[in-house]
């Protein structure tokens, strides 16, 4: 075992730990334990809200998966990822302050709440609540899968037992802690990442003998690597326009993004989260895959491009260093999976156990009820990716396109729109979902069609769906509650 | 009722200025940002120029354009974005599970 790598993380991986702790003391303090728990008393800083959607948005494939993909397509692929720097201020423009507002007034602790109550619709709950737990559990089982892989290429174990502490740590931490743990590790994470990629940027560049160099050499390789259009000009221009919606501006609808635009403190928090936000996820996104690029003149010849960061930092840093730089994409695995754990149980606690169950549950049994099921959530996660099937591989695949075709029209347009009503809503998410899968099939047999990414086409028709089933069974037009709603029981 | 209601207009309208200009901040994004890398690197890559070390297409469209974004961030931020409460000034506070 490399200590002198392993250490570093150790050390990162116990801070991580006592704030779990720290949040834990602080929640037993506080008056509405689901509020909390699921989040964080809607207290959040603009710091602490620009970090932990950073965070929770630079998962894995953004930090092992994206700068491989970059070392193998070249610049094209970083002109691809560039399309996220809209993340950092389209999400909390756009949901804004309305939705702050009006989530407020609903009491809305989850996106499933939100909808709830503006279409009231068991339908739209329900549906909601199942294309959440299904598509975000893969996606976060996936995670587990890479968190596993990360510990073991760092540490040399069995991938079993490499997965057995990814798991634990995750799950203690994220039962103790809550949401509140979960953002502000979110923001440690979100600083290492930020100053980390920068400290291997600038390390590759100079094993790489500067920037002329680098440059000379993947030109000499492939002059294809330093276009637009990929090492074989394989991505048109239309194809890589159509990120802007998959990481761009779709990235509004997922569910483990909009719970956060509802997390915050107050007008001044949202501001500098908007500034601090687009600074921090086009500064890492932009050093992330140019280090990718990079990495090629540097080290040829990786075989598995998901490994580009791990052996690249090991190769160019001091073994303590690539420890510290290393712990990014292990922290934004981990805070990816803490949240997604988190909102896969708020869907299984509250919007269907407490909804549907038990709606007088007390304080006591909904906490523990909480715990419990985001404990055996972690649980099957573990055992499913001892032996990852070849159904979580493909919902994987698709769960955050999937997501965003079924999400984006009900809350845009539930926000913005009066007509907008259950039926629209209803109609949109099947739409979205199933011709989501049916052009996944369609593209995986014949190539992508209108030469676009799979969400493309799906996002205009559910757009279209949710206009006309609006409009067909009209309903009178909706106003959204003029003051606080009082809450029963 | 009456001043409620008026407050509650201001906000509502204040926050859907500040969506339509979350759209078009995305909008110059995407302009900049295609019309940079497609404008000045569909030619050959023998016949690029290079700034700073960087392909000038994607030294203007990635880099540049990113910094030009945060300047925009900035300005929204400091002159556009309102200041408003979000809370309703009538609120009580009360338990999550009675």
């Amino acid at each position: 075992m490399n200590w002198g790598v392993v250490t570093p993380l150790l050390i990162f991986l116990l801070f991580i730990f006592l704030i779990g702790i720290w949040s834990n003391r602080k929640m037993a303090s506080s008056k509405s334990f689901l509020a909390d728990y699921f989040l964080g008393s809607r207290e959040f800083g603009g710091m602490v809200l620009a970090m932990t959607m950073v965070a929770t948005y630079g998962s894995a494939s953004s930090f092992l998966g994206g700068p491989g993909a970059a070392y193998s397509i070249g610049f094209g692929w970083v002109l691809l990822a560039m399309t996220q720097v809209a993340t950092g201020y389209f999400v909390l423009l756009v949901l804004g302050k309305k939705f702050a507002i009006v989530t407020r007034r609903y009491h809305a602790v989850t996106l499933i709440d939100f909808l709830k109550e503006r279409y009231r619709s068991t339908s739209v709950v329900l549906l909601s609540a199942f294309s959440i737990i299904v598509f975000l559990f893969s996606a976060m089982a996936a995670q587990w899968v890479g968190g596993a892989y990360l510990i073991q290429s760092l540490t040399g174990m069995s991938y079993t037992a490499a997965l057995f502490i990814f798991t634990l740590s995750v799950l203690i931490y994220v039962i103790i802690g809550g949401f509140r743990a979960v953002a502000m590790t979110d923001t440690i994470q979100g600083i290492v990442m930020f100053l980390g990629t920068f400290v291997l940027l600038v390390a590759v560049v100079i094993a790489g003998g500067g920037l002329p160099t680098i440059f000379a050499e993947l030109i000499a390789e492939n002059p294809n690597f330093v276009t637009p259009y990929g090492q074989d000009g394989q991505l048109s221009a239309a194809y890589i326009s159509s990120y802007w919606i998959l990481v761009g501006v779709g990235v509004i609808a997922l569910p483990q993004v909009t719970v956060r635009a509802m997390s915050y403190r107050n007008a001044k928090s949202m501001h500098r989260a908007i500034l601090i936000g687009t600074v921090v996820v086009g500064f890492i996104m932009l050093n992330m895959h140019l280090i990718g690029v990079f990495a090629r003149p540097v080290l040829p010849g990786i075989e598995v491009a998901d490994q580009v960061i791990p052996l690249i930092a090991l190769d160019v840093l001091p073994p303590w260093l690539a420890g510290i730089v290393l712990a990014a994409p292990l922290a934004a695995m981990m805070s990816t999976v803490d949240s997604l754990l988190l909102l896969v149980s708020s869907s299984v606690v509250k919007d269907v156990y407490i909804n549907y169950f038990k709606p007088e549950a007390s304080f006591q049994h909904v906490k523990k009820v909480s715990m419990g099921v985001t404990a055996v959530i972690g649980i099957i996660a573990f055992l499913l990716s001892i032996n990852p099937p070849e159904l979580l591989i493909f919902l994987n695949l698709f769960a955050f396109g999937g997501l965003e075709a079924a999400f984006i029209w009900p809350i845009v347009l539930g926000l913005y729109w009066k007509t907008a009503n259950k039926s629209g809503a209803i109609a949109s998410m099947i739409t979205g979902i199933v011709s989501y899968i049916g052009i996944h099939f369609y593209n995986e047999a014949y190539g992508d069609l209108f030469g676009v990414h799979t969400v493309t086409v799906p996002v205009l028709l559910s757009l279209l769906a949710f206009v006309v089933f609006s409009l067909l069974l009209k309903e009178s037009a909706y106003e959204f509650p003029k003051t606080t709603m009082k809450k029963d029981a | 009722m009456k001043g409620s209601d008026f407050n509650e207009d201001w906000r509502f309208k204040a926050a859907n200025r500040e969506a339509i200009v979350g759209c078009v901040l995305a909008a110059v994004n995407i302009l900049w940002w295609f019309g940079f890398a497609y404008g000045l690197g569909s030619k050959p890559p023998e016949e690029y120029t290079y700034v700073l070390g960087f392909p000038a297409w994607f030294f203007w469209s990635c880099i540049v354009g990113y910094l030009v974004m945060v300047v925009l961030v900035f300005i929204v931020v400091k002159f556009v974005l309102k200041e408003m409460p979000l809370e309703d000034e009538d609120e009580s506070e009360e338990e999550d599970s009675a």
